[in-house]
């Protein structure tokens, strides 16, 4: 217990619980649209992180940049982080499509009962992890130091430093962009319209299967977009890196009201808050133990999460 | 008007059960054949560890490189839990993904009775520890299951998931529970024959015999739960639980009633894990085990007891089974794409059968329902 630091430290565990949060929330996005739309736990959406973090750092890899490599000059930062993100993205949002078109689609076709659904997914997880496992030899995987991290600006003893500053604007930009989306353009009000009865969007001809592959797509852009955030602020990436941190934004998700794109953004930050907290005060050991009793409790007291589902029907 | 309506036909004998395949001629045997057949089959599995010696496909079947009476215990922990998971996902259509959780409290509750490492120093026999482990497990399901089972579906997987983890981040972390460093001496089960322990390191056929005991016994009353009034509860509450509460179930009486179950179930499974291996650290209890016992569960076949028993085997034995295979490709030991290579299975069984290896008859029956139901847009 340790009170007295979470008082003295409450400003700088608030900028680097807002920071996990911010990744944790665009890693939620994935999980929250799939459901939304299909009520399915994509359990394989933490392997659509992890091939994210991997496609970033072989493409750094191409330039010869590795975890030694001293840090280029700042327009070459730039084109790298550019080239990263849409490395990533595309690496997270092919691998999403893929897992969607492998294994739901074909028992989507046969309408198969939803516990079908959840064990292809566990089933593409285990096998994309392990097979990334295997031919890394299951070792962690450096990342080359592209930001040199120095405060931006402080108050207090809150110090924002340049990286923080970037993953939060990030994540709030597409954020931003997502919901404007999914809210204002005709692709994302046949994606609502699915995800309030299926039937009924498809008579009204909103082709069902292309909104499916669009939000799976659109999971994995964020998912992309959060892998870049993550191997920037944690410098290594591992095999299993995806599943550690996808039960937690899963857990965001459903925080906040899984299906409910706004509430994976609370439910995130929150999550990346008190997880924080909790770290100072007990111990960094209880990190995850605290994110679960929190999202027990809260279900306790509001079943379905704090903002509720709103992409989707409400649930019978 | 009585007159001109033609009889319905008469339902034969055993009902939906006698709708034709192996399992309708099964139904359709009079009551001592089927149990002759029974029988047979529990003869056949304790003849299992010998399998090897079978000229011929002996050698196929058994993995080689490990114990395979060691290979067969775990299958055996694996197939009492799909048992135990199957009342709680099968029956009750509770989505547990944190079963692990109550493997791990049984295992732990003897380990802190039984090990001298423990902080208790009570240093009791195996045996003597195995009801408190149990009871302990299954009020670990009550006190999971009574606030969280008004959730529904979804929600109470991420719960249960959540309880399983912190289970587990608790061994991990604190002193009580030793973390990885782990209880040793947990001691074995009891009795001896000829001068030497029954139980010992060396052979583990005598743990299989065990467990395989262990299972026929939970299989019977499993069986006997699902056929009484508990069991149809159950039904009537995975196929509908609003319809069910109104016509009188009492819905969070008997989910609570499957959790414990399940709880108790898995709890067995931990006791007797805990006894096998002398050694119980915080290693075993990981999120990945509830995932392959559920995966077992639905692959075999939710709602069905064949059905599980095949599954928690095969979860069990497929990844064992690749090693010493060496690949085409890159000439290692497939073991090491044992899980890769599992995954793909899964994805595979399931698009081809969806309602798993052997269904339950009433569900693979809705589910043909439901490909009628509605064609699905492509």
């Amino acid at each position: 217990m340790n009170f007295s630091g979470l008082i003295h430290d409450f400003g700088p565990l608030t900028v680097t619980g807002l920071t996990q949060g911010a990744i944790i929330a665009l890693f939620a996005l994935g999980y929250t649209l799939v459901y939304g739309v299909l009520r399915l736990i994509n359990f394989a959406h933490s392997e659509v992180f992890l091939l994210g973090t991997y496609g970033c750092l072989e493409m750094w890899g191409l330039f010869g940049l590795d975890e030694n490599s001293a840090t280029p000059s700042t327009i070459a930062v730039i084109g790298l982080l550019v080239l990263g993100l849409v490395v990533a993205i595309a690496a997270s949002g092919v691998t999403a499509l893929v897992v969607e078109l492998v294994a739901y689609r074909p028992l989507r076709r046969r309408n198969a009962p939803p516990l079908a659904f959840l064990i292809t997914a566990i089933g593409a997880s285990l096998a994309i992890s392990e097979s990334t496992g295997v031919i890394t030899h299951r070792q962690n995987k450096g990342v080359p130091s592209l930001i040199v991290q120095k405060s931006v600006f402080s108050i207090g003893n809150m110090h924002v430093t340049n990286l923080q500053l970037l993953i939060i604007t990030m994540a709030l930009v597409m954020m931003f962009v997502l919901d404007r989306f999914i809210n204002r353009s005709r692709l994302g009000r046949g994606i609502r319209a699915v995800a309030q009865s299926p039937d009924s969007a498809a008579l009204m001809g909103v082709n069902k299967s292309r909104v499916i592959s669009l939000v799976f797509l659109l999971g994995g852009l964020m998912a992309g977009v959060a892998a870049v955030m993550y191997v920037l602020k944690i410098g290594t990436t591992r095999f299993d890196s995806g599943t550690l941190l996808g039960i937690q934004a899963f857990s965001a998700a459903v925080l906040g009201g899984i299906g409910n794109l706004r509430g994976a953004l609370l439910g995130g930050l929150l999550l990346g808050l008190v997880e924080n907290y909790a770290a100072e005060v007990f111990g960094s050991q209880w990190l995850n133990a605290a994110a679960f009793v929190l999202l027990v409790l809260t279900l306790l007291v509001r079943p379905t999460g704090l903002l509720g589902e709103s992409l989707g029907r409400a649930r019978a | 008007m009585t007159a001109t309506t033609t009889a319905p036909p008469e339902p034969t004998k055993s009902g939906f059960r006698a709708n034709g395949g192996v399992r309708g001629w099964f139904a359709d045997l009079p009551g001592v054949a089927r149990w002759a057949f029974l029988l047979l089959f529990a003869v056949l599995a304790y003849l299992l560890p010998y399998v090897g010696n079978i000229p011929g496909i002996g050698p196929q079947i058994i993995t080689t490189g490990i114990d395979w009476p060691s290979a067969l215990f775990d299958m055996s922990y694996f197939v009492l839990l799909a048992l135990g998971l199957n009342v709680v996902v099968g029956f009750a259509g509770l989505l547990d993904l944190g079963y692990v959780g109550f493997f791990a409290v049984g295992a732990y509750s003897v380990a802190l009775l039984t090990s001298p490492d423990s902080i208790l120093h009570t240093k009791w026999a195996w045996l003597a520890s195995v009801p408190v482990g149990l009871a302990v497990s299954m009020v670990a399901g009550l006190i999971l299951g009574w606030p969280t089972l008004r959730l529904r579906g979804d929600y109470l997987a991420i719960v249960t998931l959540g309880f399983a983890e912190i289970i587990r981040i608790v061994a991990t972390s604190t002193d009580t529970l030793r973390g990885d460093r782990g209880f040793t001496g947990v001691p074995h089960p009891p009795g001896s024959g000829g001068g030497k322990p029954i139980f010992g390191v060396a052979d583990a056929t005598p743990y299989f015999w065990l467990g395989l005991s262990v299972i026929i016994l939970v299989i019977l009353g499993v069986r006997n739960l699902d056929r009484s009034r508990v069991g149809r509860s159950w039904l009537a509450i995975r196929e509908d639980e609003e319809a069910a509460e109104i016509m009188g179930v009492r819905t969070i009486k008997y989910k609570l009633w499957a959790f414990a179950i399940g709880a108790f179930i898995g709890g067995l499974g931990g006791v007797m894990f805990a006894g096998e291996q002398g050694f119980v650290n915080s290693d075993t209890f990981v999120l990945q085990f509830s995932i392959l016992v559920l995966a077992g569960v639905v692959m075999g076949g939710a709602g069905n007891i064949t059905g599980a028993i095949l599954g928690g085997a095969l979860v069990s034995y497929i990844p064992d089974r690749l090693r010493g295979i060496s690949d085409p490709l890159f000439h290692t030991d497939l073991y090491g794409f044992r899980f890769a290579i599992f995954g793909v299975v899964i994805i595979v069984i399931m698009i081809f059968r969806p309602q798993g290896l052997i269904p339950s008859r009433r569900r693979a029956m809705e589910l043909r329902d439901r490909e009628k139901e509605v064609a699905p847009i492509e």
